[in-house]
């Protein structure tokens, strides 16, 4: 390829995903021809109702569930409400109002947290070290006796972590006490067995995985009563009311399917992909990589650069077809940069120039090629028009390269 | 969030980068804390802003902002360039999204900045043509 050729380059996987041609396919026909309400009674109703059904136990099947345990909802935020929402409930009902989460969740857990905390709960937000880990045993020395629930997430969306979800379910087993876990990243990129983990309750998410938006489900362990976060009709088993969105939820069944068929595959050609990602991009002068070089979900790369912003790193890479996601303020709807990167403990100035690069099986060598070649070109640029580079060259007498 | 093409074109293009090595008058407002930094540079020469240049670290609003503001005041009699309001800026740019409003403030601030720079290197007390302003950013309340 021609080093100025100019080609489209997704990036952005950890935000979403394409649906993949054999999810849309299978989801196609549940528009037009079998559009049946599934609770109707009728053959078209019907044929609904029995392909949900077969998703269902395929969604099961790829986490280690049982079909039973699996609830269709909108996706991961909802999930997480309904999760840590309604435990919560639970856990007052018997005097337990104590949380443990940690200070980098997603803020679908996170805000529901804030928000259970204004309504009297006590919430513990462990803070994770400079890698985005915590230990088991911080979980452990948390738990009290009013702990009615521990929610910490599988792997970080932001700096791609891999927490220690098995170590972390059999501590909470043994204190008895319920184990969620937002797994809406780590589903298709890492093998998971919800029994082996000890996992209570776990939130997944179909757009992460080559299924449409808007679709996602809840596992919630055989044997745990929680109550209803969306009241209603008697769809889900009368745990979740609503018209089941029936083409996305055939999608979600084939997409996951395909997503945990050939994970270790999948880890192994793309994790090469990203570590040649970041060995090149770590060659840029005053960069460091957020999130732990090894417990790392494959296709994330997580990179701070000194002295520039990323918002206009993000629009830069795009005049150049490079879609990617940024923790800068200016990109997280808010003015300070993202919560992940301050919990990991980078100041402010850094956290603003970071970028995270998400690839998939879908990213060829080419597409790498074409990273590797852009983005030091970018950076240059930028710190080129920098007032705060030109400072941190000449205070910390850095050669401007 | 969308940009309107004037921003975006203005991004990709920015007019009057770099640093001037004869500037009369430098300002530089804003901290890297939250995110934005101006920094403006001006020549001076019988009352008209005869050139200037700026560098910038920021978002994509920020850099159109410092191009567009720079590109208003190039050639304008300094009284004229002193009249420079965000406002002005951001009309120039076609408007811009609300949360991005606080970088065109940053913009009017640089230059009344290397305006003050300038009447001071004067020997001229600035107050009364430039005015009182913050050499933060206001939307952050950061110091």
């Amino acid at each position: 390829m021609n080093s100025t050729e100019k080609r489209f380059v997704y990036a952005d996987n950890a935000a979403t995903t394409r649906v993949s041609e054999a999810a849309l396919n299978a989801a196609l026909p549940y528009f037009r021809e079998s559009y049946g309400n599934a609770s109707s009674i009728y053959s078209l109703g019907m044929n609904a109702a029995r392909a949900v059904v077969s998703s269902r136990a395929k969604v099961a099947e790829a986490i280690g569930a049982k079909s039973g345990e699996i609830y269709f909802t909108s996706g991961g935020s909802e999930s997480d409400n309904w999760a840590i929402k309604c435990v919560a409930e639970s856990g007052a009902a018997v005097g337990k109002k104590h949380i443990i989460t940690t200070n980098f969740e997603h803020h679908a857990v996170l805000h529901t947290c804030q928000y259970l905390e204004k309504k009297g709960f006590r919430v513990t937000y462990l803070p994770v070290d400079s890698m985005g880990l915590i230990s088991p045993e911080q979980v452990k020395n948390a738990i009290c006796e009013d702990t009615c629930l521990v929610t910490v997430m599988f792997a970080n969306n932001e700096i791609g972590t891999i927490l220690p979800i098995p170590e972390i379910g059999k501590i909470c087993r043994e204190k008895k006490v319920l184990f969620h876990t937002d797994a809406v990243q780590a589903v298709g990129n890492v093998p998971i067995d919800v029994s082996k983990m000890n996992i209570d309750l776990l939130s997944l998410s179909g757009h992460k995985l080559h299924a449409p938006k808007g679709i996602g489900a809840l596992y919630i362990r055989s044997g745990i009563k929680i109550s209803n976060l969306i009241h209603g009709g008697a769809q889900e088993r009368t745990k979740r009311a609503g018209t089941e969105n029936v083409p996305s939820i055939v999608a979600l069944g084939v997409a996951i399917s395909d997503a945990v068929k050939s994970i270790e595959e999948k880890q192994r050609s793309v994790s090469e992909k990203r570590d040649r990602l970041i060995s090149e991009l770590l060659k840029i002068s005053e960069t460091r990589l957020n999130g732990d070089p090894e417990k790392r979900l494959c296709g994330n790369v997580n990179i701070s650069f000194r002295g520039i912003e990323g918002e206009s790193l993000l629009l830069s890479l795009d005049l150049e077809g490079i879609a990617a996601s940024s923790g800068s303020a200016c990109t997280s709807g808010s003015l300070d940069p993202s919560h992940v990167l301050l919990a990991i403990g980078l100041p402010h100035e850094t956290a603003h120039g970071s970028l995270r690069l998400s690839i998939n099986e879908e990213t060829s060598d080419e597409d790498i090629d074409y990273i590797i070649d852009t983005v030091p070109r970018v950076v240059k640029k930028l710190r080129s028009m920098s007032p705060l580079w030109e400072r941190i060259c000449r205070d910390e007498k850095i050669a401007d390269r | 969030m969308i940009y309107s093409e004037k921003v975006m074109e203005h991004f990709a293009n920015p007019r009057n980068v770099g640093e001037l090595p004869d500037a009369n008058g430098i300002g530089e407002v804003g901290n890297a804390k939250c995110g934005d930094i101006m920094k403006m540079y001006l020549k001076i020469e019988d009352g008209i802003v005869k050139d200037v240049k700026f560098k910038t670290f920021g978002c994509g609003a920020a850099v159109a902002t410092s191009s567009m503001a720079t590109e208003l005041i190039k050639g304008k009699p300094v009284e004229e360039a002193l009249k420079l309001t965000n406002k002005a800026v951001i009309e120039a740019l076609d408007g811009l999204p609300a949360a991005k409003l606080h970088c065109s403030v940053l913009a009017e601030q640089a230059i009344k900045a290397a305006m003050a720079d300038y009447y001071t290197r004067q020997g001229i007390d600035p107050t009364p043509f430039v005015g009182s302003f913050s050499k933060e950013c206001d939307a952050c309340g950061l110091n």
